[in-house]
């Protein structure tokens, strides 16, 4: 396996991988994501980087229905909204990622506690091709 | 351990300019309007001369303006140059930042005299660089790209908490009615209007046009027709968000045993608070703001008061969800039942918790720097039983002010008494 490193941008290098990494404390056992040096519950600096299973439920999510200018450039509009999510992972920290697979027109169909699995989207950003994190409910 | 200053601080002068979008104004021009205000308001009178300190609170003249660095420019335009003068940010809840520092500025003995402002100027932009100015508050290397706005997130919120406590969306309506309710009774308010005022507008527009006529019965309907009130980040719809606004406000902070120098009826900040925390995502709940709770908590430690002494607040209603979450994390109401009480107008102006009488973010507008100095001039107005139409009963001596920064990586308490 690919050794990843506590930098903030190697989050997206494991995204590129099709990994979803994080953090885990030797010291407290808490699990962080993304993936950093310092423990946010004992302040311990002995942390390793960890690899997430990707599954987890929808624990909140919206319809965005007037996008932010990057969502729009990769075709989004009040006409073709999209859901944006967060995520509450199988191994216990939260994550944020665009939610496929959902009835975006109907959202009282959307539910919270949905089962849902890690997959990755590319957009279009300033010419460049780029892969984000997402989720699609299973 | 509880933790006070060792010297009190007054407010002894307020002012705004206009909230609303003024297309001929920079942020200057607004910050002089509300300093002149705040001038005619210090009873007996205020020499410039004695001002020691400006503190400013602004989140993004440099997005908003293409101009960094505007604490000194402002300070200039009011005649102050020379002295100290800072801007301070933490998105939203700069005003209170501000005011905050500025008055552990004059607790530390250094300064005795400090003028404290918040401006903001954001209808220069178009609307999706407005959005995206307002994202620049959230985590933009791990929130942003999952392509939430901050309408999206406090709609996340809303979804988390209807699901939590089974609670009815209608509360929401209930929220922004009852703001513009208030917000119609303020002459500075961006809108001065009631819904039904705004409903029969559409409906003579429509007519007017030779358009079908709307058939909204009463406020909820219209509210529920997204025809009328389109969807922005379902569940929040248009009239469940603050507006995109240009504005300013001052405030004069003066050491507590001069304020009678000033006027005979100062108002007291007794007690203040404020904390941070990470990311939504990083926390233990979706359905409250922790960092509310905890600047809550120090506050009242510091005025030895709870929630139930309060007789009115001025919380941080950028979208009508962020006012029910407040309501719960100020202790107004249990867990799961502040949607119960917008609901049954237990947060009007004559109801047990009266909130956001001036029309909150939602009705008065929400020039973001701006806007928690603006909370501090409705709760002195309340509190000197000067605000006019929508003065509340039963001579208030206690206000608090709720001061959010994104979706609560900041949050700024403050309480403030009458003492005569």
């Amino acid at each position: 396996m690919t050794t990843y490193t506590p930098e903030s941008k190697q989050f997206f290098t494991a995204l590129q991988d099709g990994k979803l990494i994080g953090s885990a404390c030797i010291d407290c056992g808490h699990v962080m994501i993304p993936q950093r040096v310092i423990c946010t519950r004992c302040h311990s600096d002995n942390t390793e980087i960890v690899e997430f299973a990707g599954e987890g439920v929808l624990s909140a999510f919206t319809i965005i229905n007037v996008p932010p200018t990057a969502m729009a450039e990769a075709g989004f509009s009040t006409k073709n909204p999209y859901c944006s999510g967060i995520v509450t992972l199988t191994e216990g920290p939260r994550i944020s990622g665009q939610i496929l697979n959902v009835d975006v027109a109907n959202p009282q169909t959307i539910k919270i506690g949905s089962m849902v699995k890690m997959t990755t989207v590319e957009r279009e950003h300033n010419g460049e091709k780029k892969i984000f994190l997402a989720f699609e409910v299973v | 351990m509880t933790k006070k200053t060792k010297r009190g601080v007054a407010v002894v002068g307020a002012g705004m300019s206009k909230f609303g979008a003024f297309p001929d104004k920079t942020s200057r021009d607004l910050f002089v309007e509300a300093y002149q205000e705040m001038k005619s308001t210090v009873d007996k009178g205020l020499d410039p001369a004695q001002i020691e300190a400006f503190f400013m609170g602004n989140f993004s003249a440099d997005q908003f303006e293409k101009q960094a660095h505007l604490a000194p420019i402002i300070a200039s335009w009011v005649g102050l140059a020379g002295i100290p003068a800072l801007r301070l940010e933490d998105a939203c809840a700069s005003g209170s930042v501000a005011l905050r520092q500025a008055s552990l500025a004059i607790a530390s003995g250094l300064y005795d005299v400090v003028l404290v402002g918040g401006v903001e100027k954001m209808t220069d932009l178009p609307i999706g660089e407005v959005t995206d100015a307002l994202a620049s508050a959230a985590d933009t290397q791990f929130e942003i790209p999952a392509g939430f706005t901050f309408p999206g997130f406090y709609a996340a919120m809303a979804t988390a908490y209807l699901d939590e406590y089974d609670a009815s969306p209608q509360a929401f309506a209930h929220v922004s009615i009852k703001n513009h309710k208030n917000g119609a009774l303020n002459e500075k308010a961006q809108f001065n209007q009631t819904i039904a005022d705004i409903m029969e507008s559409k409906k003579q527009r429509a007519a007017a046009k030779g358009y079908p006529v709307p058939t909204w019965n009463n406020e909820l309907e219209f509210f529920a027709d997204p025809a009328g009130n389109p969807n922005i980040a379902w569940p929040m719809t248009l009239f469940d968000c603050s507006p995109v606004s240009d504005g300013a406000a001052a405030v004069l902070l003066v050491a507590e045993e001069l304020a009678y120098q000033f006027t005979d009826t100062p108002i007291y900040i007794i007690g203040s608070g404020q904390a941070s925390d990470g990311a939504l995502t990083e926390r233990d709940t979706l359905s409250g703001i922790p960092s509310a709770a905890k600047a809550a908590r120090q506050a009242y430690d510091m005025a030895g008061l709870t929630s139930d002494d309060i007789d009115l607040a001025e919380v941080h209603d950028c979208f009508t969800i962020a006012e029910i979450m407040a309501s719960e994390d100020l202790g107004f109401f249990p867990r799961g039942e502040g949607w119960k009480a917008a609901m049954a107008g237990m947060t009007a102006r004559d109801g047990v918790h009266p909130i956001n009488t001036s029309g909150g973010l939602k009705a008065k507008g929400h020039p973001v720097g701006a806007s928690g100095i603006a909370q501090v001039i409705e709760v002195w107005k309340q509190l000197r039983g000067v605000a006019g139409e929508r003065q509340i009963a039963g001579n208030p001596r206690i206000a608090l002010t709720h001061n959010v920064g994104g979706t609560g990586q900041t949050c700024v308490v403050h309480i403030f008494e009458r003492r005569d």
